[in-house]
This record gives C-alpha cells, structure tokens and sequence, in this order.
C-alpha cells in the first residue's frame, strides 16, 4: 500500500511503532523459530554441562542452583541478541527501517521488547524443566519477578550493545566481551535475590539487591534510549 | 608538528617529581612497624588506582561532549585517557596483589574492591577491543564514545553490587571497616610520601596524556598526507 512521502505526514505514534516492530520480529520468529530453538537448546546443554561438571547432588544443587540457572540464561540469551539486529544487518533492511519517519527510541524499545519476549519464553520452558530435572521447585512467585526484571536489565543493554557489536569485524565475539562487564552488576544482583528466595528468605531480607536489579534497569535503559540514535545514525 | 616546550618543561619536572617520591617512599618515609617494608607497596598503589579513576572520569567526560560536539579533539582525549587508565590499574592491581601476599596471606580474594577494579579493567580493555574491531573512523568513534559512558555507569552499580558482601580491604582516607585487614595509622612523614605520590603521579597522567594526545593528533595528520599523496600519484 504505497503512501505519498508528504513531509506533512505526522509521525507515528510511539507505542504503534514499538508494536509494528515488535510484531515483525515476531511473526519472523513464528515463521523461521530460528531464535528461539537455538537458545533453547543451548539452555539445556549448559544446563547438562553444569550438571556433569558440578557433580550437582542434593547438598550442592541447594547452594548453586540460582548461579546455574542465572549462568545458562546469560549464555542463551547472548545467543539471541546476538542475532537482534542480524537479520537487517545480513540484508540490508536497517536502511530501510531508518528511511521510515518513526522515532529510533521506539525502533530500539521495538527490537529490545522483542528480544526481551523470545528469551523469556525460553525461560518458561527451561525453568519448569530446571524444577522437574532436579527436583526442587523454582515457582515462587517472587523468583518470577526477579527473573524477569533480570533479564529487562541484561537484554535492555545487550539490545543496545548489540547494535554497536553487529558493525564489528567479528560480532559474534565482540557482543559477550563488550556485554559481560557491563552486565555484572545486574547478574550479581540477580543471583542473589534469587538464592535468597531459594534459602525461603522473605521479601525483606532480599531487597537490596532486587532493588539494585530495578536501579540498574532504570539506569541502563535510560542510557539506551539517549545513546541509541548515534548509533542508528552511523 | 614542531616540538612543544611547555611538554618538554612538563616531561623533565614529571621525570624529576618520579625520583624525588621515590626517594620519599624509600627513604624518607619511616617503616611501617608492623607490615615492614611491603607497606611502602601503599604510596604507589593508591596514586595508580586513582589515576584509573580519574582517567576514566575523563573518558566519560570527553566521550559526552564528542557525542555532543563531534569535535575530533574530545575523541583523541577520550582514547588516550582509556589508555593510561588500563595501565594504571594494571599497575594498581598488581601492586595491591603483592602487598596482599604477605598481609592477607593470598595473592587475591574476591573482594568488593579487588572485584571492582577487575571488572573496571575488563571494562575498558573491551573498550579498546571496541576500536579495534571497527574499520569505519566515524563509526569508530561515536561506538566508542558511547561505550565509554555505558561502561562508566556500570562501575558503581559493581561496587553497589558486591558492597553487600564484607570488605578486608582498608581504608586509610577516613573510616574503615572493623573487618579490614593491614590497617595503619600514617606519620606525618608517611602523609608527606603519601600526598606527595598522589601528586606526582596526577602531573604524570597530564604529562602522558599530553603526549599521546599529541601522538594520536600526528597519526591523524599522516593518514592525510599519505591520502593527500596518493592523489597525487594516481593523477
């Protein structure tokens, strides 16, 4: 449906673009499950790695089982950012996507809600199985949200990496080394508000670092959104 | 470029400034009783770990204004305080390791601050990885500009992060922990090497930071000259 390039033409709105995007990654992934698959099953072999290397009977599985499971969807989920801006970069299609008269925070809000939703199925499926392979039961509500507010941090600053890393020599090795440092705080934090909630502490006892988990989100995605457009625009 | 003779002054009086505090740290600084001759580790430790910071203060400060200016200068400041700061936390870490070896009995522990420091070096390590990977100059740039405030951000969320765990690293600037372990109380002398170090070493990173500033700028004008002649080569 061709539309006349009129300059008066009134931008999108914000939230019509992030869905529009959203919604191209989406049925994308439906169509190819290319992402998805592919951090899935990395999960589950980290998740046998870890289980061979770590020897994790009944005494150890209670100490390290949040590391464990914090470890395996760091890796999974560098796998699927690194593939966030893969698909435009390999056919071109940024140019395209920067050619539209759309706000570029909602072009990286877009991609980064996207991404965000592929590694959060692939945790849904890996942690029932995590409870099922090893016998103790990580459905807490409060773990839920300490998981999900853990991966909004790392996938809002590994979106925006993600798009410095896809122009580098070798992406696929810069995105891990420039990523990791900067992430630390978030899984440190991460890690342990969730073992504390595996040990049964309360909601008290944990709030510092959940709050250093929401504090880090809030931060690095206002970074986001303020350097974004220098990158889009090289 | 023609040689600059406010950087040569500077060179020689950093030169000088080095001889004298390491006379002050040797010499003229009293031994410490307890920890014995390891503790004269302290005067250079702390000045290395502060220059780290400071550089990397100044990268976030010159990668916001290249951000904001484009101006080529912020650019080089930017890249060639990333440079000393990795150094100088090299230098700080290892140092700190040495000294640990006979106080804390381990070469490392994973300490809030030795943690830190290791995350900051890693940091900007990638940093300079970053420049390295990328061919187009402009590109180049802006990246690494906006990967110097993004890695200056995640350095106090770190400390933040692992604060929550007890520290044994000392603190001799204002309060320490109960837990520290190699704590002392600095004679007016040892205060004299002390603050002395802190400056000298502050008056070295200007110096190198003004040398490679100055590199950085004559690598640019090569690159024009060697464009500039192959025009006309070609014509």
């Amino acid at each position: 449906m061709p539309k006349p390039a009129n300059s008066q033409r009134p931008q999108a709105s914000f939230w019509r673009t992030v869905q529009a995007i959203m919604w191209k990654d989406l049925t994308s992934e439906l169509r190819h499950k290319e992402i998805v698959s592919a951090m899935f099953i990395f999960s589950l072999l980290v998740v046998l790695i870890f289980n061979f290397s770590l020897e994790l009977d009944r005494a150890t599985r209670d100490n390290v089982a949040a590391g464990v499971l914090w470890v395996t969807f760091v890796f999974a989920a560098t796998l699927g950012l690194n593939r966030t801006f893969a698909a435009e970069k390999d056919r071109d299609l940024l140019d395209g996507l920067l050619l539209a008269p759309i706000d570029r925070s909602a072009l990286f809000v877009g991609k980064m809600l996207s991404t965000f939703i592929f590694i959060i199925i692939v945790e849904s499926i890996v942690v029932p199985l995590f409870s099922l392979l090893y016998n103790m039961s990580l459905f807490t509500p409060l773990l839920l949200v300490v998981l999900v507010l853990g991966t909004l941090g790392y996938t809002v600053v590994g979106t925006l990496l993600a798009a410095i890393a896809i122009h580098t020599r070798s992406r696929e090795i810069m995105l891990p080394i420039l990523l990791f440092p900067v992430a630390v705080p978030v899984i440190i934090a991460s890690v342990q508000a969730s073992a504390g909630i595996l040990e049964g502490n309360a909601l008290g006892n944990i709030s510092g670092p959940l709050n250093l988990v929401v504090v880090y989100d809030i931060i690095l995605f206002a970074i986001a959104i303020m350097t974004f457009d220098y990158l889009i625009e090289e | 470029m023609q040689p600059n003779q406010h950087l040569r002054i500077l060179t020689i009086s950093s030169m000088l400034m080095l001889v004298l505090s390491i006379y002050m740290v040797f010499v003229y600084a009293p031994l410490e009783i307890v920890m014995g001759a390891v503790q004269r580790v302290f005067y250079y430790h702390v000045a290395s770990g502060w220059i780290g910071a400071l550089a990397f203060l100044i990268t976030l400060i010159c990668s916001i204004l290249y951000l904001a200016t484009r101006n080529l200068k912020w650019d080089h400041v930017a890249l060639s305080s990333v440079e000393i700061g990795v150094v100088f936390t090299s230098m700080n870490i290892v140092s700190g390791s040495v000294w640990a070896r006979p106080i804390w009995n381990t070469w490392w522990t994973w300490d809030p601050r030795l943690t830190t420091a290791t995350i900051m070096w890693l940091l900007y390590a990638a940093y300079l990885m970053l420049r390295q990977s990328l061919e187009n100059p402009q590109r180049r740039r802006t990246f690494a500009a906006v990967y110097g405030i993004v890695a200056f951000v995640s350095v106090p969320l770190t400390f933040a992060a692992i604060r929550i765990w007890r520290t044994i690293h000392p603190v001799i600037i204002g309060s320490s922990d109960p837990s520290a372990e190699g704590n002392f109380e600095m004679t007016p002398p040892m205060r004299n090497a002390f603050f002395f170090s802190l400056f000298t070493f502050t008056f070295l990173y200007v110096t190198l930071l003004w040398h490679r500033i100055r590199l950085e700028q004559l690598t640019v004008q090569v690159a024009a000259m060697q464009s500039r002649l192959l025009n006309k080569l070609s014509t």
